[in-house]
């Protein structure tokens, strides 16, 4: 049993939804009780759907648990296929079901439908939402497919060559409710095509049954999510020998690595000399402007491809320093903590987000990029924030075209991550000038309290920030005099609690219990080195 | 009995389980706990219906069930006690737990009245632990305050006194302005259940008049019936009329002279009334179609047919006490449509051939029927608002013509000299 307060990850059929919900032409039958249909806001609400998933719920009672839920579950199956005529039926429970056993899949597969069923079975107490996404593509993949293996010849991913083709590819992996999934397949798609690549079928967004039963007609995969599409890659490679792509174009230097292996796995030529910059961000970042951003401290957080892309970008693109990652996906944990292990960390692995604002406020970042819970917390700590991967709120689904994949997906990311980190140094300004005569007109900070600051506020928010720190290092009773505290007033939010922290440390070291203003420049002389 | 129709439906609902109760009870009493016994699925449904959360802990939580909780009951049981003396330990400030049960805990038929029983043997009144079940296979939506308050209950001392009994949560501000008024008409003593701190619960007994602030509360009302207190039979408190009423009816119930009340209400009838004339104008002729979600739904009807001018094509309810919404099915037009349960698909075709000015549906429905070219109402938006009483009557009716006013906004002539 295990304490939640709240949840990264929904159970593994909310992903088999995702599924379904990004296809045409796939209906799910789910056996759950009636409170299960939230699930349905997750789509119309933060993706602002028009439609709604194709799911129906079989929403059974205490009273039917008597009697013969088995027929509920067929009356169900029946009307679903006769209203909404399918070309694929998903049939799966959700856990109250699951402890029920009336398995439904093999109900259906009993009833002489005349559709593929795929029959899910996703552990609800043990496997979650990201892993139901990709057992359910697998699935539903192997279930359209399995037949045609034996009739498969060998497959030549260069075969484009020999039949006078432009070579093809089946893009996998994007899905509703996946980070920025809308715009990063077409912005693949983009550049694919401007690289001379045809695309066979995108899956699941978008895709019909249909769609996918023409699978094996690329000469490769491009798995752009390995938490949705690996699997079903991997089952792909090793039944029809078609070959995948592993590496996920976020970033400059990975697009630059995806064409690179993309040409590869096809056998086209790969030009010797590098991959042309298409994208701004290699000279935002190089301009003389950008110069402040050096070394700025920056903690990631979120599902495994989205962080571990966030953190390569971060220290080999834009020069921050990585002083904290990880994931809520126990699946990532592996290639997460490889990537810590390079940046010199440790990887945080965990679904509890109280354990990751504990790391956050230890590593006292200047800027975050997690999931909306991060921003919470971030906003809680006053660190600027950046959301980089679900889960996600509604506004992380914006209007605008905003990629993260390709080039045009570097200059988003730029512009999101630098963003809060310009608007924070702002907020330092408006305080360091707040007495000057064009702020004296009540000015509204865009972060509420934490900007344009009374001097009394700004005591009382030290002291609370002190307070909230205490639990970490209060335990040999350190005293911030009241000239120290003070002086520690004037250095920006954004990098006081740093300067906090190294005080501390300084003063532990030189032995000294009160921390007065001395003490400060006393530590920041030493840690300067 | 009036002319209304009482019709039933079955298949596939969509409606909320009563996990959702906690995301305001929780708020109604600051020093309680909800710990939902349940699985990822119940921890996620209550998240996503709480939806932006910035404090730093919620007060609700859920005690996720694992495979090897499954294996053995004796573990489970093991297992939680461990959970909640974590809990208890971490958040020395919770004075009342609510164990919640949820379909999978009930499946299993994992006994959290016996936990319960043992948690408080232990903890020594420190904390009192109480269960009830918010379970979808038992209860929808609002039926979960109904549990919570009935386990609230035994715990409530006696008393012969004479008073009044407000049960429901309501906002504080509004719970504030009605026990105002009620002493204005000379009724003093007014208590309010649940109350705003969990051990801060009001005395029942003989003397006690319940008035009943929604809807939804049946079984807390026979409880409260088995403890010797009387249920004033009245509509429900929304709109003018209905506020009236339902003050009018507790009045007679506490022998207040008539002319009192009159003078009491009267200046607030007259201007509530003018405040309602604008969103009257706006929603009189309009037709609404009610989908089953809190039960609220039938007293919103007459609210929106009798104050505002509204025509009902089908009213939805998950449920219906008939003895319990008598006052207001008698104030219905004959033939209105109540639909007692749900078929989902079979509801939405209705929806589509009838073509309603506005429909009342749950968050999962709103944006499919928005993009249909339907303009909807959250129904949950209902039970946060502060809507009850005679004041209240004209941000009620706001909260329908909103929509409304909305629609006609975006569907105007553009400028042509601009
Ligand atoms: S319907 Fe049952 S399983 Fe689903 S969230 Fe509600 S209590 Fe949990």
């Amino acid at each position: 049993m295990e304490l939640t307060l709240w949840t990264y990850e929904g159970p593994p059929h909310v992903g088999a939804m995702r599924i379904a919900a990004s296809m045409k032409g796939v209906h799910y039958v789910l056996h759950a009780p009636q409170g299960d249909t939230y699930a349905d806001l997750l789509f119309t609400m933060i993706e602002r759907r028009g439609e709604r998933p194709p799911v129906t719920y079989t929403t059974f009672q205490a009273r039917d648990l008597g009697g013969d839920t088995a027929e509920l579950v067929k009356r169900h199956i029946k009307e679903a296929v006769e209203r909404f005529e399918p070309k694929a039926l998903l049939v799966g429970e959700s856990c109250t079901a699951e402890l029920i056993q009336d398995q439904p899949g093999s109900l259906a597969q009993g009833m002489g439908l005349n559709l593929p069923i795929v029959n899910l079975e996703l552990p609800a107490y043990s496997k979650k939402e990201n892993w139901g996404a990709s057992e359910t593509l697998y699935q539903l993949v192997r279930g359209l497919l399995k037949e045609k293996i034996a009739s498969e010849t060998k497959h030549l991913p260069s075969a484009w060559k020999t039949e006078g083709r432009r070579p093809r590819v089946n893009i996998l992996g994007p899905s509703l409710l996946g980070f920025r999934c809308r715009d990063d397949v077409l912005e693949i798609q983009k550049l694919l095509g401007e690289n001379g690549i045809d695309i066979n079928i995108v899956a699941p967004l978008g895709a019909t049954p249909a769609d996918l039963i023409r699978v094996p007609n690329a000469d490769i995969n491009i798995c752009l999510y390995p938490e949705i599409a690996e699997s079903t890659c991997n089952w792909l490679e090793r039944n029809f020998g078609i070959p995948f792509s592993r590496t996920v174009p976020i970033g400059v230097n990975a697009t630059q690595n995806f064409l690179k292996e993309v040409r590869e796995l096809l056998g086209m030529p790969v030009p010797n000399h590098e991959e042309e910059h298409l994208s701004r961000l290699t000279w935002y970042s190089k301009s003389v402007d950008s110069n402040y951003l050096t070394g700025k401290r920056v903690f990631i957080f979120g599902d495994g491809t989205h962080a571990i892309a966030a953190a390569k970008i971060a220290k080999e693109e834009l020069g921050f320093e990585v002083v904290g990652l990880g994931t809520y996906s126990r699946e990532m944990a592996r290639p997460v903590r490889t990537a810590a292990k390079e940046l010199g960390i440790e990887a945080l692995i965990t679904n509890n987000y109280l354990e990751v604002e504990a790391a956050m406020t230890e590593a006292a970042p200047e800027l975050v990029l997690g999931t909306q819970m991060e921003r919470h917390s971030a906003k809680r700590l006053g660190i600027p924030c950046a959301v980089i991967s679900t889960p996600m709120h509604v506004q992380d689904v914006p209007a605008r075209y905003s990629p993260q994949m390709g080039w045009e997906g570097a200059n988003v990311i730029f512009d999101d991550w630098v963003h809060p980190l310009m608007m924070g140094l702002e907020e330092h300004l408006i305080g360091m000038f707040r007495h000057d005569f064009e702020f004296v007109d009540g000015h509204q900070s865009h972060l509420g309290h934490q900007g344009g600051l009374s001097n009394h506020e700004q005591k009382q928010s030290i002291e609370e920030s002190q307070h909230n720190n205490d639990s970490d290092t209060s335990s040999d009773s350190l005293i911030w005099t009241s000239e120290g505290k003070a002086e520690l007033a004037k250095v920006p939010f954004f990098v006081r609690g740093k300067v906090r922290r190294n005080t501390e440390k300084y003063a532990r070291q030189a032995g000294c219990r009160n921390i007065d203003s001395e003490t400060l420049l006393d530590a920041k002389a030493h840690f300067r080195k | 009995m009036s002319g209304v129709s009482l019709l039933k439906e079955t298949g596939p609902r969509e409606v909320f389980c009563g996990l959702t109760s906690i995301v305001w009870l929780h708020r109604r009493m600051p020093d309680a706990f909800f710990l939902v016994v349940g699985s990822r699925t119940c921890a996620h449904l209550i998240q996503s219906a709480a939806g932006v959360m910035i404090f730093a802990e919620p007060r609700f939580g859920t005690a996720i069930l694992e495979e090897r909780d499954l294996a053995g009951l004796a573990d489970a049981h093991e297992e939680l006690d461990r959970v909640v003396n974590d809990l208890l330990a971490r958040r020395p400030e919770i004075r009342t737990l609510f164990l919640v049960g949820s379909c999978p805990s009930e499946v299993i038929k994992l006994d959290l009245a016996r936990v319960a029983e043992r948690l408080n043997g232990a903890l020594k009144g420190r904390v009192r632990v109480l269960n009830y079940s918010g379970s979808g296979i038992e209860t929808t939506f609002t039926q979960g305050e109904d549990g919570a308050l009935k386990a609230l209950i035994p715990l409530m001392p006696p008393t012969k006194e004479t008073q009044l009994l407000l049960v429901g949560t309501l906002a504080n501000a509004v719970e504030d302005r009605l026990t105002n008024l009620f002493k204005r008409i000379g009724i003093q003593k007014v208590f309010s259940f649940p109350p705003r701190q969990s051990t801060d619960l009001p005395a029942i007994g003989p003397g006690t008049k319940v008035l009943l602030t929604q809807p939804y509360l049946t079984e807390t009302a026979r409880a409260l019936k088995d403890r010797g207190a009387e249920i004033i039979q009245a509509p429900f408190p929304l709109g003018v009329e209905g506020s009236q009423l339902w003050m009018e009816a507790a009045a007679r119930s506490f022998k207040v002279k008539d002319s009192l009340v009159k003078e009491t209400l009267e200046p607030l009838i007259l201007r509530a009334n003018k405040a309602l004339i604008p969103y009257k104008n706006q929603l009189a002729g309009k037709r609404i179609f009610l989908l089953p979600e809190s039960q609220i739904e039938i007293p919103l009807a007459r609210f929106l047919q009798r104050e505002c001018g509204m025509e009902l094509v089908e009213v939805g309810t998950p449920y219906l006490n008939r003895e319990m919404m008598q006052a207001e099915l008698e104030l219905l037009p004959n033939n209105t449509q109540i639909m007692e349960g749900q078929h989902v698909e079979k509801q939405l075709d209705r929806v589509r051939q009838q073509q309603p000015d506005l429909v009342v549906c749950g968050m999962g429905l709103a944006n499919p029927l928005e993009a249909e070219g339907i303009s909807t109402k959250w129904s949950i938006e209902l039970v946060f608002s502060p809507i009850h009483g005679i004041d209240q009557a004209a941000d009620l009716a706001e909260l329908f013509s909103r929509p409304l006013h909305r629609h006609d906004l975006l569907n105007q002539k553009q400028l042509v000299h601009v």
